[in-house]
């Protein structure tokens, strides 16, 4: 077991919290850029997927799990930035700026949107994200102009300060730096005063309030980051994809993006990885399985879907910690052992709060 | 002036759907305080357990009808019991997940079942192709209706007289106004809380399993058709989201508006039309037109 004395106020603002990190990330990280080399190109192109997931959800994570804004219309600011990315690159834009710009383009969305967020909360706010995400669904099937409509947009093939992405070794690459900037990012964002009126907004609008926070301000930021970080999100897919249309970014996408994050575990940036890498391997299990199972289960449509209505279920019910809760109590366990108590992590009970008073 | 009525009148007719729909979200809502983002999965449930009914067990219509109603009626309170009580006191982001979760698994599940299936279903109804004519003079220059849309109407006048009566004039319906304006002070009172919760999610299935049934000879009966319960979470905001009447006259609105929209307003504005309105509903008065106006006070 390991103790970390602190005589330094530095430390509590340090990345990596004792060496051991920085040994296990510099690993996962070689491990990471290893495995082009090491695996099959279809899983390289499924870990592209991850990649791109676990960006989108980290964007999320900020609304939801920091902020405590919810959203059920991300899939807009994915299509936003799929979309711009799409159109600068038929202009000729060069990547690194089309990029810059779609993120942009997704962040000033954001603040769009985010301008309900100051008058309304809770599910009147979910409701006005999905209203939201279903205009810009039908705003981008009807500008046919800048979108393709229905009929869908190709996208050129990709090309970086002069060096084409022609494989999938290659964007893996690109699409697992920004997962690293973005997760550095908001690992850094945390640590800092704007990050940390984020989780008292999230705690309590009310003492944040009485702490000198601005709510609007704040809220504000948080749904343009989380949207922006979306928005790069959904550039890279624009790439990977390479043929947009407007049934990719639908209500069901901004579900699933919530799915992610509930299954990874709210309130963390390892649950949006975890939730995307879990995800995209029970996809590719489903796929398998098909095979095995008798045709009459295998076959079906309604399968994925029911497996994944049952995965979110049980997690709620049983784990609402999602896969990163599990992690930590595997790990408590071990560096307590022998002294892990059951109750360690028990959800505390509380009384039904009402928003309503009378 | 004669088709804008005529427009008016389906478009109640559809509004009475979504109205019913947000009906079912209303009261749970005030009964928990919590969104069931499966109400229209329930709703889709219900069009197929009135199809069985139907077709594969022989009943005639009205009485597949008040079968199905039952038989969510339980289903509801099963899923409250199984699903919903272990997360009672959670956040309601919490419930809200889990019901999307319900909502994927009726979806997924409802396709693996043999007479179901991924296949559209026509719900036979005695009253199918006939018209109603009110005004003018016989046949020529009234307002004609479908026979489907005017017992749209009827039954959900029906169902909201009979969901007042309870509400006003019985005992358990006191109790559920109880526990819906202070638990806690209701289960001082001796009112079994818990039991009124189950009881109220078993309502609200069976209302939506009512909109459903009643929605199916106008589309069709299928795995997807629940998505329509999106467009009753704006019904039910317009209306004020904890108001009954409300949540009809919401859907009344968003039913009218939707489809005159469809009709003087460029293609697609029919689909967002219910999303502008609850922009603009949450832009103006975000406690909605019946809503109640209460601030939390530190």
């Amino acid at each position: 077991m390991r103790f970390l004395f602190k005589t330094d106020y530095r430390q509590d603002l340090r990345l990596f919290k004792h060496g051991g990190q920085v040994f296990w990330y510099g690993a996962l990280l070689l491990a990471l850029a290893a495995a082009p080399w090491l695996l099959p190109d279809y899983w390289v192109s499924q870990l592209i997927f991850v990649c791109i997931y676990a960006i989108a959800g980290i964007g999320l994570m900020v609304l939801v799990g920091f902020t405590g804004q919810v959203s059920l219309g991300h899939a807009a600011f994915l299509a936003m930035g799929a979309y711009t990315e799409a159109y600068l690159q038929s202009h000729g834009w060069p990547f690194v700026l089309s990029l810059a710009f779609s993120a942009l383009v997704a962040g000033a969305t954001g603040i769009i949107v985010g301008l309900p967020a100051l008058r309304v909360k809770g599910m009147y706010l979910a409701i006005a994200t999905l209203a939201f995400g279903f205009i810009v669904e039908e705003g981008v099937a009807r500008a046919e102009s800048l979108t393709g409509g229905n009929a869908g947009k190709m996208l050129g093939s990709l090309e970086v300060f002069g060096l084409p992405i022609d494989s999938d070794q290659r964007f893996y690459y690109l699409v697992l730096f920004f997962l690293v900037l973005v997760v550095l990012g908001v690992m850094n964002l945390l640590r800092s005063p704007t990050g940390r009126a984020f989780v008292a907004i999230r705690d309590s609008e009310i003492s944040a309030q009485s702490m000198g926070i601005n709510l609007a301000r704040y809220k504000t930021t948080a749904f343009a980051l989380s949207a922006a970080i979306a928005g790069i999100a959904g550039a890279l897919y624009a790439h990977k994809i390479r043929f947009l249309s407007p049934d990719q970014f639908t209500f069901l996408q901004s579900i699933e993006l919530l799915m992610i994050l509930v299954i990874g575990g709210v309130g963390s940036i390892y649950g949006a990885i975890f939730g995307a890498a879990f995800w995209i391997v029970v996809q590719q299990l489903i796929v398998l399985a098909k095979d095995w199972l008798p045709p009459a289960i295998g076959q079906q449509t309604g399968l994925q879907p029911t497996v994944f209505g049952l995965i979110l279920v049980a997690f709620v019910l049983f784990e609402p910690m999602g896969l990163y809760g599990r992690w930590l109590k595997i790990r408590t366990f071990f560096q307590l052992f022998p002294f892990y108590r059951k109750g360690l992590f028990r959800r505390q009970k509380s009384y039904m709060k009402s928003e309503r008073l009378k | 002036m004669l088709q804008f009525l005529q427009l008016v009148a389906s478009g109640i007719a559809q509004g009475c759907i979504y109205g019913l729909i947000a009906l079912g979200f209303v009261l749970i809502y005030k009964a928990t305080e919590t969104i069931n983002f499966a109400q229209g999965d329930l709703m889709m449930l219900g069009g197929f357990l009135g199809l069985t009914g139907t077709l594969a067990l022989g009943l005639p219509f009205w009485a597949a009808f008040a079968a199905a109603l039952l038989v969510m009626l339980f289903f509801g309170m099963a899923l409250e019991r199984v699903v919903l009580r272990p997360l009672l006191g959670q956040p309601a982001f919490t419930v809200v997940m889990v019901t999307i979760g319900v909502g994927y698994l009726a979806r997924g599940l409802v396709t693996m079942i043999p007479e179901w299936g991924t296949d559209t279903h026509v719900l036979p109804v005695p009253y199918k192709d006939q018209i109603v004519s009110l005004g003018g003079n016989g046949t020529e220059g009234g307002l004609i209706m479908s026979m489907e849309h005017v017992v749209v109407i009827a039954v959900t006048a029906l169902l909201i007289v009979a969901l007042y009566l309870l509400f006003k004039h019985t005992r358990i319906g006191i109790a559920m106004q109880a526990t819906s304006q202070n638990q806690l002070a209701a289960f001082y009172m001796g009112i079994p809380v818990r039991r009124i919760n189950m009881l109220v999610w078993g309502i609200s299935a069976a209302v939506s399993a009512c909109a459903g049934l009643l929605l199916a000879p106008i589309t069709f009966v299928h795995a997807n058709m629940g998505f329509i319960g999106l467009k009753a979470f704006p019904a039910a905001v317009v209306g004020g989201f904890g108001s009954i009447p409300g949540a009809l006259v919401g859907g009344l609105i968003i039913g009218v508006v939707e489809t005159l929209a469809g009709f003087y307003l460029p293609e697609g504005f029919k689909d967002i039309a219910a999303y502008i309105v609850v922009l603009v509903m949450l832009a103006v008065k975000p406690n909605g037109l019946f809503g109640e106006n209460l601030r939390k006070k530190v």
